[in-house]
């Protein structure tokens, strides 16, 4: 095993990489946007949440291949099912974190911001919102890091990627370009726990925590 | 003063009389005074009730009283007595099942609520900061959101510091988690007073902190409250908080108002057992701690003072001047007032005089007979 492929074809690599960044950046976008009503809701409603959360783990535990294949007859293939499918898998990592963060908020901070005249849209935005933040990306960041992980199948449907080489490396039995998707996956997967890593770090609530 | 009913107004002492100590509290300190236009609210409550739904009783029952403007005003019960519902009542934290409460005489159902609360000042007992806001962010709060300019919020927060105890540019930066627990309730204090409120309702603020530390706080809320005079709503179940800090003191008992009167009168003639109870009125040392010694003192002599008598302040407690009449083994002591000048004697009878629940001395007290000072 060698990462020959990589060398001889950097540049295919660098587009595939791309190709996998912006899928992945794409489904954590719609993610996030269906994320964060379903989350506000659960955490509002108490009603709501273990159905929420039962139904997000339920999808969560459909194989990957098989969701894709579901879609098919309805969706075709390329990149839109890779999407939804992403974004859908996404939810339980988000919806979960994101209730956790909004229900954490001590509610002894919450009736002061209320006691001190802010509406509760004020309370919102100015207290639970932040508060909760951290968590939330938190979320986001484990959320990113599968999704990256899971756009390898995309490949599968035609959503192009590096499961491109992965898939390339199974049928010619070349285990070069394996390892070189692998690699690149890898990379991606550190470098967006990286950033959101720095992210939660620089929330004002993470600041104040470091500050004591 | 019968439960529920509206109880008489004592005469108003605090608001003519310059309070005890007062004139050398307020030698401005810093600029709060001249910002503090607002004034002082009246308050009033009519019958009001809460039943929170699903509750057999109501946590308010039938309440009726009324705080004069600038009054420090004490609630005091057990725990669950409805304390803390009452408070929240008057900032619409809670709604009244029936009743009705009234600011300077304006209904405050029709108010906005959120408005209604940038006008009340709320300190709560962990302080409630809000913990990813520095301390200047978290004093700015109120003149924030009422959009005040830049300039005139950060002069505002420096002097409310000034207040408090807290060197501005020592704190002003600082994040609550960085702060000790009195120095917390400090900030939630500041943080209420921000933008000069008519009233300030506190919820058992010291609740949480070290004997040495409360008391400090303590004698800080009676200075600020006699530097800036805001009608003040004060939650605590310790008698020993209630004398120190009221004007009067609100007794409750599930959900009803039990006594409402002075400090003073209340440990001298409690209305019923309950009271008693409370204040430990049957514990004759814990008693004569709470009266102090301008209550039991006798005028002096023809021929002054004796000479070589000890002497202690009106407002020492008898329970400490006791100790010091047994200590130096003195027949009596000599009373004198915060000018040091000799003003009565104390001797073993007068304490005694004084040591169990006595309605003829309360009323003297309360017809002004008797001097009480606090
Ligand atoms: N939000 C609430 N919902 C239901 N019952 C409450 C609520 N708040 C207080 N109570 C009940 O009302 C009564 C008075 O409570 P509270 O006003 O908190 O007492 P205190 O402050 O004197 O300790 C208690 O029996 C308490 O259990
Ligand atoms: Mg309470």
């Amino acid at each position: 095993m060698n990462l020959d492929y990589l060398f001889r074809h950097p540049e295919r690599v660098l587009d595939l990489t791309g190709e996998h960044l912006i899928l992945s950046a794409l489904a954590m976008f719609f993610a996030v946007l269906l994320a964060i009503p379903l989350g506000a809701a659960a955490a509002r409603w108490r009603r709501l949440t273990l159905p929420i959360l039962g139904l997000l783990g339920a999808i969560y535990t459909v194989p990957s291949l098989a969701f894709l294949a579901f879609m098919i007859p309805t969706l075709g293939i390329g990149r839109t099912p890779a999407l939804i499918a992403l974004a859908a898998y996404a939810q339980i990592f988000l919806v979960r974190n994101l209730v956790a963060g909004l229900r954490g908020v001590d509610a002894a901070t919450l009736e002061a911001a209320r006691g001190q005249g802010m509406t509760g849209w004020q309370v919102f935005r100015d207290v639970r919102w932040p508060l909760a933040l951290p968590v939330a990306i938190a979320g986001v960041r484990t959320a990113f890091v599968s999704t990256i992980g899971l756009a390898s199948v995309a490949a599968w449907i035609n959503a192009g990627g590096l499961g491109t080489l992965l898939f390339e490396g199974i049928t010619r039995d070349d285990p070069s370009r394996i390892l070189t998707g692998a690699v690149a996956i890898t990379a991606l997967a550190l470098l967006a726990d990286a950033l959101l890593r720095l992210a939660e770090r620089n929330t004002a609530i993470a600041r104040a925590r470091r500050a004591a | 003063m019968t439960p529920g009913g509206l109880p008489a107004l004592p005469p108003r002492r605090i608001a003519e009389a310059p309070a005890p100590g007062g004139s050398d509290e307020t030698d401005g300190r810093c600029s709060i005074e001249t910002e503090s236009r607002g004034g002082a609210s009246a308050i009033a409550f009519e019958h009001v009730s809460k039943v929170f739904s699903g509750a057999a009783r109501p946590a308010v029952d039938d309440v009726s009283l009324t705080v004069a403007p600038g009054e420090f005003v004490v609630l005091l019960g057990p725990s669950g007595c409805g304390k803390t519902t009452l408070l929240k009542l008057v900032n619409r934290l809670y709604e009244p099942t029936s009743g009705r409460i009234a600011i300077d005489g304006r209904p405050i159902a029709d108010q906005p609520a959120p408005q209604l609360r940038r006008r009340i000042g709320y300190v709560i007992q962990q302080a409630g900061l809000f913990p990813h806001y520095r301390v200047w962010e978290n004093v700015a709060t109120v003149p924030r959101l009422l959009g005040w300019d830049k300039r005139r919020i950060a002069t505002r927060v420096d002097d409310l510091l000034e207040l408090v105890g807290l060197p501005p540019a020592e704190y002003r930066m600082r994040y609550p988690m960085q702060l000790s627990g009195g120095e917390q309730q400090r900030v939630g204090l500041a943080r209420a007073l921000a933008a000069d409120p008519t009233m300030v309702l506190m919820d058992e603020p010291f609740g949480a902190l070290d004997a040495i530390t409360r008391t400090r706080l303590q004698d800080e809320v009676r200075r600020i409250h006699r530097q800036l005079r805001q009608t003040t709503l004060f939650v605590t179940h310790d008698i020993e908080e209630a004398v120190r800090l009221a004007d009067r003191i609100v007794v409750m008992r599930t959900g009803r108002v039990v006594q409402y009167d002075t400090p003073l009168a209340i440990v001298l003639d409690p209305a019923d057992a309950f009271v008693a109870d409370l204040v430990g009125a049957d514990d004759v040392l814990r008693r004569l701690s709470l009266i102090p010694a301008a209550t039991a003192m006798r005028p002096l002599g023809p021929g002054g003072p004796r000479p070589d008598t000890p002497t202690v302040t009106m407002r020492s407690d008898l329970r400490a001047d006791l100790s010091q009449l047994l200590a130096d083994d003195v027949p009596a002591l000599t009373v004198v007032d915060d000018d040091g000048r000799p003003v009565g004697t104390l001797d073993l009878a007068a304490i005694q005089a004084v040591s169990t629940p006595n309605a003829e001395l309360a009323d003297d007290v309360a017809a002004g007979t008797a001097r009480p000072t606090r």
